[in-house]
């Protein structure tokens, strides 16, 4: 906050995970600068991980999000697992699918029909959309509710699952206990063409830019846990290979290291870089509701995320029940993991993008060394330069719309600035 | 005409932001309970900002900052009722390990450049700071004690939250004892109830989500993870974890130490 006169505070942004602020400087319309400024408290992770043991890290990392635990203890175990060379396949990988099949419906739908959709009809929040669209939202928060109850099922609850293991699950569920979700994933794949339907009839602003998109890739599958990390731009490397081609910076401005490509700047994470990136590797079922709603790779425009967000949703209800229909019990519920002094790598796709964890281990499986790169860190640069076009673009409307436009292409990302008040201040100074 | 709604409003500090979540996530109830009160704010949730006097304040996250100390003052006088939702709020939070480390010597391991940081030595609970009329446990939180206790201070009853041990709970589930009959060590003797016991259930220890019941006895549990061949590092370990700086985990995993 500035008292100088040339400096406006006009609005809080909410509908996002943390705390932070956006900082936008005119200069006779012209924008001189923009900064995303994340001033949410520091809670040091990869600190206090030190000298905790391989055991306990999918419990604790997963308290790094609440709204992605499963994306946190997936990237977490796998990256154990490769650092004590141990595999997971079979039922037991299929079992890991679902769960996150799961948090990426509860994300989504809880993004798409809380956090985004209010802004494309000109609402707050979803309590008034609610009022003028009880139905609509009714599904919303039915669709949601079938993600947090699969989470449930198989990590006993949704926020903060405690059965996530590494090597697998402590207990897996037989086919009948899968039975009843079913059923309800059968209604959530409808609802959730409805839900495409539905967001491919908004208007979305303007924006367009030369992305580096940067997702997993897997031959045979669209990607969840595993892959090697592709762009569109000639990216193609092991997960292990990440910290040669990313790296992070530390700005004055922001408690959130800020993650770019080596050599080439700004990138970009999330439901738009795996959609443009793994179109082939989706469903019929998705690929067919994707091409009636005219929403086909490469879709540049980050506020038709919303669509993309919807199409993955779509997608993870097909592939659950795809997961369901042929899961066999393992016979056990985990694999035996063996401590010794390595190095793990592991990159799951979170909701919002990549989550990349890489962890060293002393003899007994105590940890060394760790480092968590989650996508709301990769996206930022992007992000600001996604404001610095729509200001450009868009100098000429009133302050308020100007500013109600910037939350919402910052909402485009869902960014997760994982955890403190939520306000996001926004700031544009005219000179 | 008709009475005011009550206000309510929800805070944010060092956390994870599941505990306000869990609130988003009470699908079925949450436009019934949106009929019956303002929500008036809730920037997760809302860009829609109403000001204070709130009936009732909930909390979420751990004090870190000398920012933040401020804040919760600010918060506290334009809060009628003060609820702290959650481990971080109640207890200091996973965060809360650093209490036992030079934050500064953090700061240079995760920061390239640890003078643009600002923040505490110590993660510390909101009730440290200022008066809190009542404390949710868990982490995260059970969304329908959330309800529970808003709807009891809205009827100024008492809520109706039990203190007793997961082990209550877990009998009533009808499950086997995991410490008993597999030897897992188990957090539940000592841990408040409120999640369910769903680890029991899920077939592996209590790690003590909810902190300490109301007097426990956890020198003796301390006693009977030795004798199950539990080290004394994983006997620090086990209490020093979500809610490591509530008094009676923080003086048994100090007592572990070395």
């Amino acid at each position: 906050m500035k008292t100088n006169s040339t400096t406006i505070k006009v609005d809080y942004l909410a509908r996002v995970e943390g705390e932070g602020s956006v900082f936008i400087k005119l200069k006779n319309g012209v924008v001189a600068d923009v900064k995303l400024k994340i001033f949410e408290p520091p809670r040091f992770f990869e600190a206090f991980l030190r000298g905790r043991k391989y055991s306990e890290v999918p419990d604790i990392t997963a308290r790094i999000c609440g709204i992605c635990p499963i994306a946190y203890q997936m990237s977490s175990v796998h990256a154990i697992e490769s650092a004590f060379g141990a595999t997971v396949d079979g039922s037991l990988r299929s079992l890991r699918r679902l769960i996150y099949c799961g948090e990426w419906i509860e994300s989504h739908m809880l993004h798409v029909y809380m956090l985004h959709a209010p802004d494309f009809l000109g609402y707050d929040d979803v309590l008034q959309l609610a009022k003028d669209y009880p139905d609509i939202v009714q599904r919303g928060l039915k669709l949601k509710k079938v993600g947090n109850d699969l989470v449930a099922l198989l990590g006993g609850r949704e926020i903060h699952p405690v059965n996530v293991r590494v090597g697998g699950f402590y207990r897996v569920p037989d086919k009948k206990e899968l039975q009843p979700i079913a059923e309800r994933l059968k209604w959530a794949r409808d609802a959730a063409i409805e839900t495409v339907r539905w967001v491919a009839t908004f208007t979305f602003p303007e924006l367009d830019q030369d992305y580096e998109f940067v997702a997993l890739r897997h031959p045979d599958e669209y990607p969840l846990n595993e892959g090697r990390l592709v762009s569109n731009k000639g990216l193609d490397i092991r997960v292990r290979e990440y910290e040669f081609s990313f790296e992070e910076e530390h700005v004055p401005y922001s408690n959130a290291l800020h993650s770019i490509l080596k050599g080439r700047g700004a990138y970009f994470v999330g439901p738009l870089a795996r959609f443009n990136l793994n179109f082939d590797k989706l469903s019929p079922l998705v690929q067919e509701i994707a091409k009636e709603a005219n929403a086909l790779p490469e879709i540049r425009n980050p506020f038709k995320s919303i669509i993309v967000r919807s199409l993955e949703t779509l997608y993870a209800c097909d592939e659950a029940l795809r997961i369901i229909e042929q899961y066999e019990p393992p016979e056990k519920p985990f694999v035996d993991v063996t401590p010794r002094r390595s190095f793990g790598f592991g990159c799951t796709e979170a909701p919002r993008g990549i989550l990349y964890h890489r962890y060293r281990f002393g003899p007994e499986g105590a940890i060394e060394d760790a480092k968590i790169v989650p996508p709301t860190s990769q996206n930022q640069r992007t992000i600001e330069s996604d404001l610095r076009n729509l200001v450009s673009t868009y100098s000429s409307l009133p302050k308020s719309e100007l500013t109600w436009k910037c939350e919402q292409a910052i909402r485009n990302y869902d960014p997760c600035i994982s955890c403190a008040t939520h306000f996001l201040k926004l700031e544009i100074e005219q000179e | 005409m008709t009475a005011r709604k009550p206000r309510i409003a929800v805070f944010k500090f060092a956390s994870c932001d599941g505990c306000q979540l869990s609130l988003l996530d009470a699908e079925d109830e949450l436009l019934s309970v949106a009929e019956l009160i303002d929500i008036a704010y809730f920037p997760e949730a809302s860009r829609r900002v109403k000001n204070g006097p709130y009936d009732i304040g909930l909390v979420e996250g751990s004090i870190t900052t000398p920012h933040d100390v401020e804040r919760v003052r600010e918060i506290r006088k334009v809060c009628r009722t003060l609820i702290t939702i959650g481990a971080c709020a109640t207890a200091g939070g996973i965060q809360a390990l650093r209490n036992w480390k030079d934050v500064k010597e953090f700061i240079r391991l995760v920061y390239a450049s640890p003078e643009y940081i600002s923040t505490l030595d110590r993660s510390m609970p909101i009730g440290s700071y200022v008066h809190v009329d009542f404390e949710l446990r868990g982490c995260p939180i059970n969304k329908y004690q959330l309800i529970e206790a808003i709807n009891a201070f809205l009827w100024n009853r008492k809520p109706n939250i039990p203190t007793y041990s997961v082990c209550v709970e877990c009998k009533l589930r009808g499950n086997v004892c995991v410490m008993v009959a597999h030897g897992t060590p188990c957090l539940g003797p000592v841990t408040q109830a409120g999640c369910g016991a769903i680890c029991p259930s899920y077939q592996r220890g209590c790690y003590g989500c909810f902190g300490p019941m109301e007097s426990p006895n956890s020198p003796s549990l301390s006693r009977h993870f030795a004798e199950i061949g539990q080290s004394k590092r994983d006997i620090m370990l086990a209490f020093r974890g979500f809610n490591a700086y509530a008094e009676a985990f923080r003086k048994e995993s100090e007592a572990h130490e070395g």
